[in-house]
């Protein structure tokens, strides 16, 4: 193999780029495939790592493995029937993939969910952030080697969400509930009391979760410093979600969009220093307690009234010829959703904006100069879903 | 042998059973599947192995990632042309006795991406499966029945004669090609003997 490594001829501001310094000698370059199939790719995803020992000094990501056709078939098909796809774009987060392509679809259509519909899904939208945060820690606890039990305390609290979601949407997983213009269902009194109970249980949790990892030594030694993300390579990337936040920009869609009711809850938004996986770790679990005190303000005051637009049709709907974009705060960043409609019963134009392919776009520049076993907590870190990276 | 000496010699401290016997209840019990996730039905996977599912149950807890120590393989998700090649390698390079669960409705057929350009209408095109569990993603408790059923299955293996495992059968099938991919589609379209019906590359079916 040559050793002519290149580096990339203008350097931005701020990029996380060290030297490459050519091996000595005749020294040999190591090129390794991690992936598809690796325990540590979150499904099937592959790097191709050069290796300079154990330096890895140019990684190259290789998509498509789980590429379902997505936005083809959305072409295809009528509006609503798009609507369970998009639960199998980021499988973790079924109910905000939900909210943002129906935010989309509203625009669209000039339709405006109820007030008691915007509470149920902001109720859903932060239990979906609260699971998927908690997995996602889990799953980078994994890869760092606590083989199991971070997961488990995850997997322990995702349970209980998934049962309010199975009450709710008959679904565990694949909710396939909201609508243009509300919900499919109406949440029962029983079961906002169920989510009440669940909720005073979520703060002993996020204590727990902390008791076991916050300070411990050796995810400190392993996170802290590793894996840096400057705040302006992370915009000028399109980095979203909490990658960006860790990187210490303040920007959360929910303070700056106003979308949804969020204008009416207290909450802070959870902001790194140093842009490290420590940081992106700490921001998923301070944003965990923030969620916890927006589920408790939105839970005290549900109002009574029907979870559906009355000029929604739920058939022959055919929007009028435009564009429309749509984006929420999704768990793991901006996740937007741009249709163009002729007026067809199908969208002409059907695009996903998945935040997990775009905050994977910045891998190779946290991974340059770090040893190969860096590289699986920092893409661990990132907090990526295959289904919606490939879509 | 009688069922009631059976019982009495048990009380005595004397089990009695046939080689065939235990060696399918050691089999059956030490499932060792591949920590090998796909898409959605991966993450019902990794909850089926969590504490409020438990697969230690059934002795399958052990997730190993090398196909090398694997026994059994959860094709978990959506098969992408792009990937098939990769489950069919993986398939290959696991030991015998080897076991396939397809988990959820794309592995089984395409599922709701069937009409995708880019998606395998079902794995078992390319190497044979023992349980198919249907859903979307199937729930949890529906693995752990696809696990009962693979492991009745196996319980029911004579070591000798017809239906024996292939592992102790010399004539049987121990590598399946590779489908590489090809002008249309993957070829081949299908390893021969594996599916029912043969598929014919270049087939013009609104469906392949």
């Amino acid at each position: 193999m040559s050793s002519g490594v290149q580096t990339k001829p203008e350097q931005l501001e701020g990029w996380n780029r060290p030297p490459v310094i050519a091996p000595e000698g005749e020294g040999e370059l190591l090129e390794v495939a991690m992936g598809p199939h690796h325990p540590s790719t979150h499904g099937v995803f592959r790097m191709d790592v050069t290796l300079d020992g154990e330096r890895v000094i140019g990684l190259k990501p290789v998509f498509g493995y789980l590429h379902r056709n997505h936005e083809k078939i959305a072409e295809q098909t009528s509006y609503l029937a798009s609507m369970p796809y998009t639960d199998r774009l980021d499988y973790f987060c079924s109910l905000t993939n939900n909210w943002a392509y129906a935010l989309a679809v509203e625009k669209l259509a000039g339709l405006d969910a109820p007030e008691r519909a915007q509470y149920i899904r902001v109720i859903l939208a932060e239990l979906t952030r609260i699971q998927n945060h908690a997995s996602a820690v889990g799953f980078l606890l994994q890869d760092m080697g606590a083989s199991g039990t971070p997961l488990m305390y995850a997997f322990r609290e995702r349970e209980k969400i998934l049962d309010l979601f199975e009450q709710l949407t008959g679904a565990r997983m694949m909710c396939n509930f909201m609508r243009f213009g509300g919900c499919r269902v109406d949440a029962t009194a029983g079961w906002l009391d169920g989510a009440r109970k669940m909720v005073a249980g979520l703060p002993n949790f996020v204590d727990e979760f902390e008791a076991l990892l916050s300070t411990n030594e050796i995810l400190m030694a392993r996170t802290q410093g590793v894996g840096v993300l400057k705040p302006d390579l992370a915009v000028n990337t399109g980095v979203s979600g909490p990658m960006l936040r860790a990187s210490g920009v303040d920007y959360d869609l929910r303070k700056v969009d106003h979308y949804g009711i969020y204008d009416r809850f207290q909450f802070r938004v959870p902001l790194g220093e140093h842009g490290d996986i420590y940081d992106r770790y700490m921001v998923r679990v301070l944003e965990m307690r923030e969620s916890i005190r927006i589920l408790e303000q939105a839970l005290k005051d549900v109002p009574a009234g029907p979870v559906m637009d009355p000029k929604a049709k739920s058939r022959g709907f055919r929007p009028k010829p435009g564009e429309a974009y749509g984006r929420i705060e999704a768990p793991k960043g901006e996740l937007g959703f741009y249709l163009i409609s002729d007026g067809t019963p199908n969208p002409y134009r059907y695009r996903v904006r998945p935040p997990s392919l775009i905050n994977l776009t910045i891998l190779e520049d946290m991974c340059l100069g770090h040893d190969v076993a860096d590289v699986v907590l920092i893409f661990g870190s990132v907090d990526i879903v295959l289904g919606e990276v490939d879509r | 042998m009688d069922e009631h000496l059976k019982i009495e010699l048990g009380k005595q401290g004397i089990v009695v059973t046939t080689l065939q016997e235990l060696y399918n209840w050691g089999r059956r019990n030490s499932i060792w599947p591949m920590q090998f996730g796909l898409a959605c039905c991966a993450i019902e996977m990794i909850a089926t192995t969590m504490a409020r599912f438990d697969m230690a149950r059934f002795g399958a807890e052990v997730f190993r990632p090398s196909p090398r120590q694997a026994d059994l393989m959860i094709i978990s998700g959506t098969v992408t042309k792009k990937m098939a090649p990769q489950v069919v390698r993986l398939y290959n390079q696991m030991a015998e006795p080897r076991y396939v669960i397809a988990m959820g409705a794309c592995a089984i057929s395409g599922g709701p991406f069937k009409q995708g350009y880019n998606v395998l209408k079902g794995i078992d095109r390319y190497i044979p499966v023992d349980v198919h569990i249907p859903g979307c993603p199937p729930r949890p408790e529906a693995l752990l029945e696809a696990f009962m059923a693979l492991q009745k299955k196996i319980d029911a293996q004579p070591l000798t004669g017809a239906g024996r495992p292939r592992f102790l059968d010399s004539e049987a099938r121990g590598e399946f090609p590779i489908p590489v991919p090809g002008e249309h589609d993957l070829e081949p379209a299908s390893n021969r003997g594996v599916w029912p019906v043969e598929i014919e590359t270049g087939t013009k079916g609104p469906r392949d």
